[in-house]
C-alpha cells in the first residue's frame, strides 16, 4: 500500500503540473498560439466543475442509499444544455455585450445597475458557496484518510491537510486568477488546469467503472442482474423529488457563480455552445454511467458500516488496485480543488467590485474606477478576497469537526443560489422586471431558504440546536424550520424549495407589475432582453494578432500614423518584440488608452478600446460617460470660441492703433520739415544780411539800417514763431495754467480789437459791432480768450479779399452757453481745405504772400478746448465765418 | 419591424432548425418525466414483469445518448446553414 508521504509527494507533483500547464497556458496565449484554449472542448472541459468532490465521491454515495436519484443532478443541467440555442446564448451574448464579471453583476446591470442588489446577491453567494467549499476540503482530507489506514506511516493530521490544501488553492487562485484585471476576465492558465482536472477525473471514474463491470462483474450483462439482486434495487422512489431536484440541478447550473464563471464570463466564443450543448451532457453522462455499478460492488464487498461516499476510493483499495485507487485520489482532488478555484475566483470577483470597492470608494471619495492606482486597489481586494473566501471555507469546515450534516449541504447551496434564478430569468425574457420586484423576490427567497435550510445545517453542524430555532422563535411553531406555517414537513428540502422559489417568483412578479422602473433600468432591461438587436456575436478570441492590427489602426486615425506608431513600436520593445506589434497586455491597453484619452476623452478611450479587445458593445454608462465628457469638450470649445473673438477684437483694435501710429508718424515727419522750413527761411535772410553787414565796409548807413532791420524783423518772425511753437506744446500737452476769473466779454473783445490794430473806425477793415449784445459776464481766462480773438481778428485782416473789407461780430447767447461769430464779406476758404485749416501749418491757398507759420488756428482751437468751448468754421455762408463757443460753466450773466 | 411572409428555402430551413433547437428540451422533459408518471411512487420489487431498477437504468442511459445524439445533431446543421456566423438569430424570438 502506498504510504501516506508517497501519497503526498504524488500529490505535490500533480499540483506542480497543474501549474506548469497553467504557467504554459498563459505564456502561449501571451503570444497568441494556444489554439487548444480557443477550442470547443476545452470550453467544455471547463464547465465539467459543476460535477465537484461532492459529486465525484457523494454520486455513489448517493446511489447505494436513494437508487437513481443521483441522476437528477446530472439530468437537469441536461437540459439547459440542450435548451442551449434558447437561453445560455442569450445569457453568453449578454455577458460579453454588458461586459459582465460574474451572476451578481449580470443582476445588477439589469437592473439599472443597483449596488445594492449586487451586494444581495454577493450576499447571498457566499453564505451559499462557504459550506460547499468547506464540503470539498472535508472529501480532500478524508480520502487523504483513507489512505492512511492505521499503520500507515506518516500518519496524517487532518486539520493540517485542510490547512494545506486551502493555501495551495489561494495561491493558485491568486496567481492564475489574479495575474492583472484583464479586461475580459478570462484566465487562460487557470481554465487549462481546469480542463486538464475535467479529464483526470473523468478518467478516474471510468476507470474504476471499467475496473468494476469487467474486472470484478462479468460484463454488462451480469452486471444488470447484480444491480436487480443488491438492496440498491429496493430504494424507495420519490417521483416529487425527482422533478424537484432535477428542476433544482437545472437552476442550479444557471445560477452557481461558479458555473456563471466558466459559462458565460470565460466563454470566449459564442459558437463554442453548439459544442458544449450536446459535449457537456455526454460528459455528466460518463460520469455517471458506472456510479450504479460501483456503488452495488461496494455494497457487495464492503462492511456495512462503511461510508458508501468512499466506495469509488475503497472498492480499487480493497482490491489491491493501489494505482486505480491513486488515480482515484488524484480524481477526487482534481474535482475538489477545480471546483475551490473556480469558486473563490468568482467569489472574489463579487465580493471585491460589489462591495469592497464601492465600499473603498465612499470612504476616500474617488470617482474614476479604471485609473491606474484603482486597479492596483482592485486586484489587491479581489486577493484578499480570495484569501477570504478560502479562510471562511476552511473555518466552517474546522467548525464542522468534519460532521456528516456538511454533505447535505452540497443540495442547500444549490437552493441558496437558485434564489437568484426567476430574477435572473425575468431579466432575460421579460422587459417588465424591475428592480424592486427582483430584489423583494431574492429578498424573501434568501430569507426563507436561510431559516429553513442554512440556520438548521449550520446549527446542526457545529452541533449545537438553539432551542429557538428547534421550537421556533418566541415559541410561535409555524416559524419553526422544522414544521414551517405548522406543516410536518417530510421532506425539508423540497419543502423549502417550494416555500422559497414559489414566493420569490410570487413576489418578483407583483414587485415588477406594481413598481415603476428608472430610465437607466428601463434602457437596460431592453438591452438584455433584445440583446439580439444590439450585438453582434462574439467570435473566438482573436489572439494578438488581430487585435492588435485592429487597435493600430484605430490609433492611427485617432493619434496620426507617426505617433501611433511611434507608442506601437516602443511597446513592442518594451515586451523585447522589435519587428512584431506589441502583444495586447493589460499594461499595454491601458497605456494606449491614456494616450487615445488625451484626444478622446477617458470614456470614450475606454469604451473603443473595450470594443476591439472583447467586442462589448458600448454599454448606457459607456455612453453616459461620453455624453459627459462630449458636453466637457463643448463647454471648452465655447470658451475658446470666446476668448477667439476677442482676439479678433483686439486684434483690430492693435490695427486702428497702428493705423493711427502710422498717420502720426507721417504727421510728425510732415511737421519736422515744415517746421525746419519755417525756421531756415528767417535764418537764411538772417545769415545772408549779417554776411552782408560783415563782409561789405563801405555799406551807407541807410543800407546798414535796413539790412539791420530786416534782421531784426526776421528775428522777430523767428521768436514769434518759435514763442507760437511752445505755446501750442503746451497747450497740446495740457500743462497749461488758466487764470479764470470773471470778465466781460465787451472788455475781452475791446482788448483783442486794439492788440490786433483794428480799430473800429479808421482802421482799413472796419469791425461791425453790437456792444449792447456783448455785454455778457463770463468766467474764463480773459489773456487766452483775448489771444483767440486777435488771432480770428488778424487772420480776418490778413485774409479778406474784399474791396470793403468788413467783419462783423455777433454774440449769441442761448440758454447754457455763448457763441460769439467772426464774419467777414471776403470769398470765404474753400471748401476742400476747409477740414485742414485747424492743422498745424496749415494755410489756405488764400493766405499765400500773407505772413505767418500758420499756428495760429491751432493754438485758438487749443485753447478753446482748454476753456472747456469750442472753435469751428461755419460753412455755406458768404464769407469766412469762425464761431466761437463758450459753455455754460463759464457763463455769469449780471 | 416588417416580416416577409415567404423566406428564401434557406432561410427557411433555418428557422425550422432553430424550432427543433428550443423545442429539444420539451422532449427531454417528457422523456426523463414519464416514468414518474408508470413507475408509481412506490417500487414494487415483487411485482412479476415490472421493470426493475437495472432497466430503469438502461432505459435512462438511452435516453441520455439518444438526447446527446439530437442536440449534437441539431446544433451542428444550425452551424452548417449559417457557415459563417453562429445561428443567427430571428426577430420573432426575442419576444421571449
Amino acid at each position: 500500500m502506498l504510504s501516506f508521504n508517497g501519497l503526498v509527494a504524488v500529490c505535490v507533483i500533480y499540483v506542480m503540473g497543474l501549474f506548469g500547464v497553467a504557467f504554459l497556458a498563459e505564456r502561449r496565449a501571451m503570444e497568441g498560439k494556444a489554439r487548444w484554449l480557443n477550442s470547443p472542448f476545452t470550453y467544455t472541459l471547463s464547465l465539467s466543475i459543476y460535477a465537484t468532490a461532492w459529486t465525484f465521491y457523494g454520486a455513489v454515495g448517493n446511489a447505494a442509499r436513494s437508487g437513481l436519484e443521483f441522476l437528477t443532478i446530472y439530468l437537469g443541467p441536461t437540459l439547459v444544455f440542450m435548451g442551449w440555442f434558447w437561453l445560455l446564448r442569450k445569457m453568453v451574448r449578454i455577458g460579453r455585450a454588458q461586459r459582465i464579471t460574474s451572476i451578481a453583476d449580470m443582476i445588477s446591470s439589469r437592473y439599472g445597475k443597483s449596488g445594492a442588489l449586487a451586494a444581495l446577491v454577493t450576499v447571498l453567494a457566499v453564505l451559499g458557496t462557504t459550506p460547499y467549499i468547506a464540503l470539498q476540503l472535508q472529501s480532500v482530507t478524508l480520502s487523504f484518510a483513507v489512505f492512511a489506514q492505521p499503520g500507515t506511516p506518516g500518519a496524517p493530521d487532518a486539520e493540517q491537510t485542510a490547512i494545506w490544501v486551502a493555501a495551495g488553492l489561494a495561491l493558485f487562485t491568486i496567481v492564475f486568477g489574479t495575474r492583472s484585471l484583464d479586461l475580459n476576465e478570462r484566465h487562460p492558465g487557470l481554465v487549462s488546469a481546469i480542463a486538464l482536472e475535467a479529464i483526470v477525473k473523468l478518467a478516474a471514474l471510468l476507470a474504476v467503472g471499467v475496473f468494476v463491470v469487467w474486472g470484478v462483474a462479468d460484463g454488462p450483462s451480469d452486471m444488470l442482474s447484480r444491480i436487480e439482486a443488491s438492496p440498491v434495487a429496493d430504494a424507495p422512489w420519490n417521483g416529487a423529488r425527482w422533478v424537484g431536484l432535477t428542476a433544482l440541478a437545472a437552476a442550479a447550473i444557471l445560477c452557481l457563480p461558479r458555473m456563471f464563471q466558466v459559462l458565460v464570463v470565460e466563454n470566449s466564443d459564442e459558437r463554442h455552445l453548439v459544442t458544449a450543448g450536446w459535449a457537456f451532457p455526454a460528459y455528466m453522462m460518463l460520469i455517471s454511467l458506472f456510479v450504479v455499478p460501483i456503488a452495488v460492488i461496494g455494497l457487495e464487498l464492503s462492511p456495512p458500516d462503511a461510508n458508501p461516499d468512499l466506495f469509488v476510493l475503497t472498492v480499487p483499495l480493497g482490491l489491491g488496485q493501489d494505482g486505480l485507487a491513486l488515480l482515484v485520489f488524484l480524481g477526487g482532488f482534481s474535482a475538489a480543488t477545480s471546483m475551490v478555484i473556480v469558486a473563490a475566483l468568482a467569489l472574489s470577483t463579487m465580493v471585491s467590485n460589489h462591495i469592497i470597492m464601492p465600499v473603498w470608494l465612499r470612504l476616500t471619495r474617488h470617482d474614476d474606477p479604471m485609473s491606474g492606482d484603482m486597479r492596483r486597489v482592485a486586484l489587491t481586494a479581489r486577493r484578499m478576497s480570495i484569501v477570504a473566501v478560502l479562510f471562511l471555507g476552511l473555518l466552517y469546515y474546522r467548525l464542522s469537526g468534519g460532521a456528516d450534516a456538511l454533505a447535505a449541504i452540497g443540495l442547500i447551496a444549490f437552493l441558496g443560489v437558485a434564489q437568484i434564478l426567476p430574477a435572473l430569468l425575468g431579466g432575460i425574457l421579460w422587459r417588465g422586471a424591475t428592480r424592486v420586484g427582483a430584489a423583494l423576490g431574492i429578498g424573501i427567497g434568501f430569507a426563507i431558504w436561510a431559516w429553513l435550510l442554512l440556520i438548521p445545517n449550520v446549527a446542526e453542524t457545529g452541533g449545537v440546536m438553539p432551542a429557538m430555532i428547534q421550537a421556533g422563535p418566541f415559541g410561535v411553531g409555524w416559524l419553526s424550520p422544522q414544521t414551517p406555517l405548522g406543516l410536518q414537513a417530510t421532506d425539508p428540502l423540497l419543502t423549502a424549495m417550494i416555500l422559497s422559489l414559489g414566493l420569490n417568483t410570487l413576489l418578483f412578479i407583483l414587485g415588477s407589475l406594481f413598481s415603476f422602473p428608472s430610465p437607466l433600468e428601463r434602457l437596460q432591461g431592453a438591452q438584455f432582453v433584445n440583446v439580439y438587436d444590439h450585438s453582434r456575436p462574439l467570435y473566438g478570441w482573436q489572439g494578438a494578432a488581430g487585435t492588435a492590427d485592429d487597435l493600430l489602426i484605430m490609433a492611427q486615425r485617432i493619434l496620426g500614423a507617426g505617433r501611433a506608431g511611434r507608442l506601437f513600436q516602443a511597446a513592442a520593445l518594451v515586451q523585447g518584440r522589435t519587428a512584431d506589434l506589441p502583444e495586447p497586455t493589460p499594461d499595454f491597453l491601458e497605456r494606449l488608452e491614456r494616450e487615445l484619452a488625451g484626444s478622446v476623452g477617458a470614456a470614450t478611450a475606454h469604451a473603443m478600446v473595450a470594443q476591439i479587445t472583447g467586442g462589448a458593445s458600448v454599454s448606457v454608462r459607456d455612453l453616459l460617460a461620453v455624453a459627459d465628457e462630449t458636453a466637457q469638450i463643448m463647454e471648452y470649445s465655447t470658451q475658446l470660441e470666446a476668448k477667439s473673438s476677442e482676439l479678433v477684437q483686439t486684434a483690430a483694435r492693435l490695427r486702428e492703433a497702428n493705423a493711427k501710429l502710422t498717420e502720426l508718424s507721417v504727421q510728425k515727419d510732415a511737421f519736422l520739415s515744415q517746421i525746419s522750413h519755417e525756421l531756415r527761411t528767417p535764418m537764411t535772410s538772417i545769415r545772408a544780411f549779417s554776411e552782408i553787414l560783415m563782409q561789405s565796409d563801405p555799406l551807407d548807413d541807410a543800407a546798414r539800417a535796413r539790412f539791420s532791420r530786416i534782421i531784426h524783423d526776421e528775428s522777430m518772425r523767428l521768436t514769434r514763431l518759435l514763442d507760437d511753437l511752445l505755446d501750442l506744446s503746451v497747450l497740446e500737452n495740457g500743462h497749461v495754467t488758466l487764470h479764470e476769473g470773471d470778465v466781460r466779454l465787451r472788455d475781452v473783445l475791446d482788448r483783442a480789437i486794439h492788440a490786433a490794430g483794428a480799430q473800429a473806425d479808421d482802421g482799413p477793415m472796419r469791425i461791425v459791432r453790437d456792444r449792447a449784445a456783448e455785454d455778457v459776464a463770463l468766467w474764463t481766462d480773459p489773456d487766452r480768450l483775448t489771444q483767440v480773438f486777435i488771432n480770428l481778428i488778424s487772420n480776418a485782416q490778413k485774409y479778406c479779399d474784399a474791396d470793403q473789407p468788413e467783419l462783423a461780430i455777433v454774440v449769441h447767447a442761448p440758454p447754457g452757453r455763448v457763441e460769439i461769430e467772426f464774419a467777414d464779406n471776403g470769398s470765404g476758404i474753400p471748401v476742400r481745405q476747409q477740414t485742414l485749416i485747424f492743422e498745424k501749418f496749415a494755410r489756405a491757398d488764400t493766405a499765400r504772400g500773407a505772413p505767418g507759420a500758420g499756428l495760429g488756428l491751432a493754438i485758438s482751437l487749443e485753447i478753446m478746448s482748454r476753456l472747456g468751448g469750442g472753435l469751428t468754421y461755419v460753412p455755406g455762408v458768404q464769407g469766412t465765418r469762425f464761431r466761437v463757443r463758450l459753455p455754460a460753466r463759464a457763463l455769469r450773466v449780471a | 419591424m416588417a416580416q416577409r411572409l415567404f423566406l428564401e428555402r434557406r432561410t427557411y430551413r433555418r428557422n425550422r432548425l432553430q424550432d427543433a433547437a428550443r423545442l429539444l428540451p420539451i422532449l427531454g422533459f417528457v422523456l426523463i418525466f414519464a416514468p414518474i408518471f408508470i413507475r408509481g411512487t412506490e417500487a414494487m420489487p415483487g411485482a412479476e414483469g415490472a421493470p426493475g431498477l437495472g432497466d430503469w437504468l438502461v432505459y435512462y442511459f438511452v435516453v441520455w445518448v439518444v438526447l446527446i445524439i439530437l442536440t449534437a445533431l441539431v446544433s451542428h446543421a444550425l452551424i452548417r446553414v449559417s457557415p459563417d456566423s453562429a445561428p443567427v438569430s430571428d426577430p420573432t424570438e426575442d419576444g421571449g
